[in-house]
C-alpha cells in the first residue's frame, strides 16, 4: 500500500446522494480474478451511453474535460450496498487518492482504508461550500494534522480517523502485517476460548 | 455489568484491543465464495502464507453461476474462469467446496444456515454485504470487503471498530398479508437506507419474535439496506429447534451443552441501547419499492410520494430516481404492469418463501404478458421443493423454475431483467441496474410477487387473497 500524507489537488464534484457500489462499479464488472484495471468501467453506466465506452455520456462529469483531480467529492451515503472491494479498487485505479462526503457506508469507509484510499467525512455545510467552488479551485487534505482545506477561500475542517488507520495510512502499512505480529496472542485466545 | 446480546457475543471474540484504535475481532465462520476471494487467495501467495484455520472456512460458488444446465459447462468466459479460479485455490489450499454439482451448493446465506454451520454465539463474516443473514441465529455477522478475506484467511481475525447499538422493536400482531419481508421494507422506508450506518442492530418485540427462522433471516438479511453493520435476533426456542439435527449442529451431550450456553444470549434489561426504534406491526402493510433505493418504499396502496417539501438535496435525489424509474410522484403503482417476477435471492428463495408462493398459485396461470423466474437458494431447497410438488404446481402456472443460484439479484450472471422493464423481485436491492443495465426493479414480498405474477400488474395482495 502506497503511504498517503498530504493530497493537494483540483476535485471532481458528484453532487449525488446515496451513490451506491452498482454505480461505482456494476456487478457485470466483477469477473476479474486481480485487482487491476477496474479504473475504465468507475461509474461504468453513468458515464457511457448503451455500455459502449466509445459513447461517453457528456453530461457525466467524468467526462467532462473542466473537472480533474485526486479527490472525488460526493454527496451523503457514499458507498452505500454491496461489500464489493472492487468499488474502492475502481477509484484508486482511476487515480482518486481521497473521497470526500458528508457520510460513508461502512464497508465501503473499511474497504478505502483498506487500499490507502482516505475517505474524509466533512459537515453538511463544508460539503456544500466545496461544491460551490469552481473547477480551478484545489482542496489540500493534510493527513497528520486531520484537517481538509479550500484553498481559495481558507475554510477548513478537521475529519476524524481512528489512531490505527491513521498511522497505516501515513506508512503504508497494511492490517496483516500487524495481524501476523499478533499470532501468538490468537493462538493463546484459541488455546483459552475454542 | 449489564450487556447486549451484541455485546456478550463481541466481548468473548476480542482478542486484544488497540487503544484509540479497533479491537482485534477473532472469527468463528468464514464463507467464500467466486467474486471477493481470488484477489485474497492471490495476496496469501504472494506472501507465501499458509490459510491460518482451513477447517473454519466454507467454499461455495453462487454469484456467477448459471442457473439452468449446471451440468455443462459455463458459458461467459469469464464467470467460467472465475468459478474454475475458486475450485483452483480450493484445491491448492486444501479447502472443500460447494460447487456446482455438491449437493450443498446454493447461496452462501442459505447454504450456511440449512446445513447447521450457523450457529448462536458465533462471529461470522464472508465477502458479501448480505452475511447478516445470519444474524437471524444471535450471532455476530458481517459483510466484508477482499482485503478483510485475506486477513481472516491469514489470522483467523479482524481489525474492527466496535459499532453502536440500536434496538427495533415490532410489537403486535402482523396484518394480513403481511409478511417479513413487508417488516422490514418497512423498517427501511422508516429510517432511510442510511438510517443505521455506523449501527449493529438488534431486532426485538413480539412480532419479531413470532416469526419463524427463515422469515427471521428475511429480516436480518436487509440490514445493510439501512447501512447497518449487521442486524441479529437473540436465539430462542424457535432457533433450536431450526437447528437441530441439522448436519453440522452439535450432536448429543455437545447439543445439550451448546443449548444451555446460547439460552444465555439475549441483552440485559438494563444494558445502555444507543438508539431505540418500536413499531407497531398492526402499522405495516404489504410493502413495495418505488426508487433506486430500498428506503425508497411505500405501502402498496399508497402514492408515490410528492418531492416538493423535501429537502434540497433529498428532492434531487429522489426526482432522479423516479426519472430511472419511469415513476411520477403523486401516482400510484398499484395495477401497474410490469413484464418481469423474480423469486429468489439471499432475501427470499428459501423453502418458506416457495411455499408461500406455492400456496398462492396453486391451479392458477401466470399472466401471460410476464416471464416469472423461480429460483431456489440452494441444491437441498430446489430438492425439497420438488419432492413437495412445488415445482409442478409453479411449472403449471407458467413459471421458470431454475437451478440454485444468485440468479437475477445482481445482473452478474446470466439471468438478467431488459432494459426499461420493470420486475417485482423479491431480492434486497432496487439500485440503477442491479438487476441488468437499465432494469427497473421494485422490491417486495414473495407474496406480492407472487400475486403480481398471476395478474401482470402490481397487485395488493390482501385483495387477491380475499
Amino acid at each position: 500500500m502506497q503511504p498517503l500524507k498530504t493530497v493537494h489537488s483540483t476535485f471532481v464534484p458528484l453532487p449525488l446522494e446515496n451513490v451506491d457500489t452498482d454505480q461505482i462499479i456494476p456487478a457485470r464488472f466483477l469477473k476479474a480474478t486481480t485487482r487491476e484495471g477496474f479504473g475504465k468501467n468507475l461509474f461504468r453506466d453513468w458515464r457511457y451511453e448503451n455500455d459502449n465506452d466509445q459513447q461517453p455520456k457528456k453530461d457525466f462529469v467524468l467526462n467532462n474535460p473542466l473537472y480533474s483531480g485526486e479527490i472525488l467529492v460526493a454527496g451523503k451515503n457514499f458507498g452505500c450496498g454491496s461489500s464489493r472491494e472492487h468499488a474502492a479498487w475502481s477509484i484508486l485505479d482511476y487515480g482518486f487518492k481521497v473521497v470526500v462526503s458528508s457520510f460513508f457506508a461502512d464497508i465501503f469507509k473499511n474497504n478505502a482504508l483498506n487500499n490507502g484510499v482516505l475517505p474524509v467525512k466533512v459537515s453538511d455545510a463544508f460539503l456544500q461550500k466545496i461544491f460551490e467552488q469552481n473547477n480551478q479551485s484545489t482542496l489540500t487534505i493534510n493527513l497528520d494534522a486531520q484537517t481538509i482545506t479550500i484553498d481559495a477561500t481558507g475554510d477548513q475542517e478537521t475529519f476524524d480517523i481512528n489512531n490505527y488507520k491513521k498511522t497505516c495510512l501515513l506508512n503504508g502499512y497494511d492490517d496483516i502485517d500487524f495481524l501476523l505480529s499478533i499470532r501468538k496472542d490468537i493462538e493463546a485466545f484459541e488455546a483459552a476460548n475454542l | 455489568m449489564a450487556k447486549t446480546l451484541f455485546e456478550k457475543i463481541w466481548d468473548k471474540h476480542v482478542v486484544k484491543s488497540i487503544p484509540g484504535g479497533p479491537d482485534v475481532l477473532y472469527i468463528d465462520k468464514h464463507f467464500i465464495h467466486e467474486v471477493t476471494s481470488p484477489q485474497a487467495f492471490a495476496g496469501l501467495e504472494k506472501r507465501r502464507l499458509p490459510l491460518f484455520r482451513p477447517q473454519q472456512i466454507v467454499a461455495t460458488a453462487d454469484h456467477n453461476v448459471p442457473t439452468i444446465n449446471q451440468h455443462l459447462p459455463i458459458r461467459d468466459q469469464l464467470s467460467k474462469h472465475q468459478v474454475d479460479q475458486l475450485i483452483e485455490n480450493c484445491k491448492k489450499f486444501g479447502l472443500e467446496l460447494y460447487g456446482l454439482g455438491h449437493p450443498f451448493q446454493g447461496i452462501v446465506h442459505v447454504i450456511g444456515p440449512e446445513l447447521g454451520i450457523t450457529q448462536p454465539g458465533m462471529t461470522i463474516v464472508c465477502g458479501d454485504s448480505h452475511t447478516s443473514t445470519h444474524g437471524a441465529f444471535g450471532s455476530i455477522a458481517f459483510g466484508i470487503g477482499t482485503s478483510e478475506v485475506e486477513m481472516v484467511f491469514a489470522s483467523q481475525c479482524l481489525l474492527q471498530m466496535k459499532p453502536k447499538r440500536m434496538r427495533i422493536n415490532v410489537e403486535g400482531e402482523l396484518n394480513k398479508g403481511v409478511v417479513s419481508k413487508d417488516i422490514i421494507l418497512y423498517i427501511i422506508s422508516l429510517i432511510s437506507a442510511s438510517g443505521a450506518t455506523g449501527y449493529f442492530v438488534e431486532y426485538a418485540g413480539s412480532a419479531i419474535r413470532s416469526l419463524s427462522m427463515e422469515a427471521r433471516m428475511t429480516v436480518c438479511n436487509m440490514s445493510i439496506e439501512m447501512g447497518a453493520r449487521g442486524g441479529m435476533i437473540a436465539p430462542d426456542e424457535t432457533t433450536f429447534e431450526y437447528l437441530k439435527g441439522r448436519p453440522f449442529a452439535p450432536q448429543g451431550e455437545e447439543w445439550e451443552k451448546k443449548v444451555a450456553q446460547w439460552k444465555e444470549l439475549y441483552s440485559d434489561a438494563d444494558a445502555v441501547i444507543d438508539k431505540e426504534i418500536t413499531i407497531n406491526a398492526a402499522d405495516i402493510e404489504p410493502m413495495i419499492t418505488y426508487g433506486t433505493n430500498p428506503g425508497l418504499g411505500m405501502a402498496i396502496n399508497s402514492l408515490i410520494p410528492a418531492t416538493e417539501t423535501l429537502p434540497e438535496g433529498e428532492r434531487k435525489n429522489i426526482i432522479k430516481a423516479l426519472q430511472y424509474m419511469g415513476l411520477e410522484e403523486g401516482k400510484p403503482l398499484k395495477g401497474m404492469r410490469v413484464q418481469n417476477v423474480f423469486i429468489g435471492s439471499c432475501t427470499n428463495s428459501r423453502i418458506e418463501d416457495l411455499r408461500l408462493v406455492a400456496d398462492m398459485v396453486k391451479g392458477k396461470k401466470k399472466n401471460e404478458h410476464v416471464k416469472v423466474m423461480i429460483v431456489p437458494g440452494s441444491q437441498q431447497v430446489a430438492a425439497q421443493a420438488k419432492a413437495e410438488g412445488l415445482n409442478q404446481i409453479f411449472e403449471e402456472a407458467g413459471f421458470e423454475v431454475r437451478q440454485a443460484g444468485c440468479s437475477a439479484c445482481l445482473g452478474m450472471n446470466e439471468d438478467k431483467v431488459p432494459a426499461g422493464e420493470y420486475c417485482i423481485s423479491t431480492s434486497n436491492r432496487n439500485f440503477e441496474g442491479r438487476q441488468g443495465a437499465g432494469a427497473r426493479t421494485l422490491l417486495a414480498s414473495p407474496l406480492t410477487a407472487a400475486a403480481a405474477a398471476i395478474t401482470g400488474v402490481v397487485t395488493d395482495v390482501r385483495e387477491f387473497l380475499s
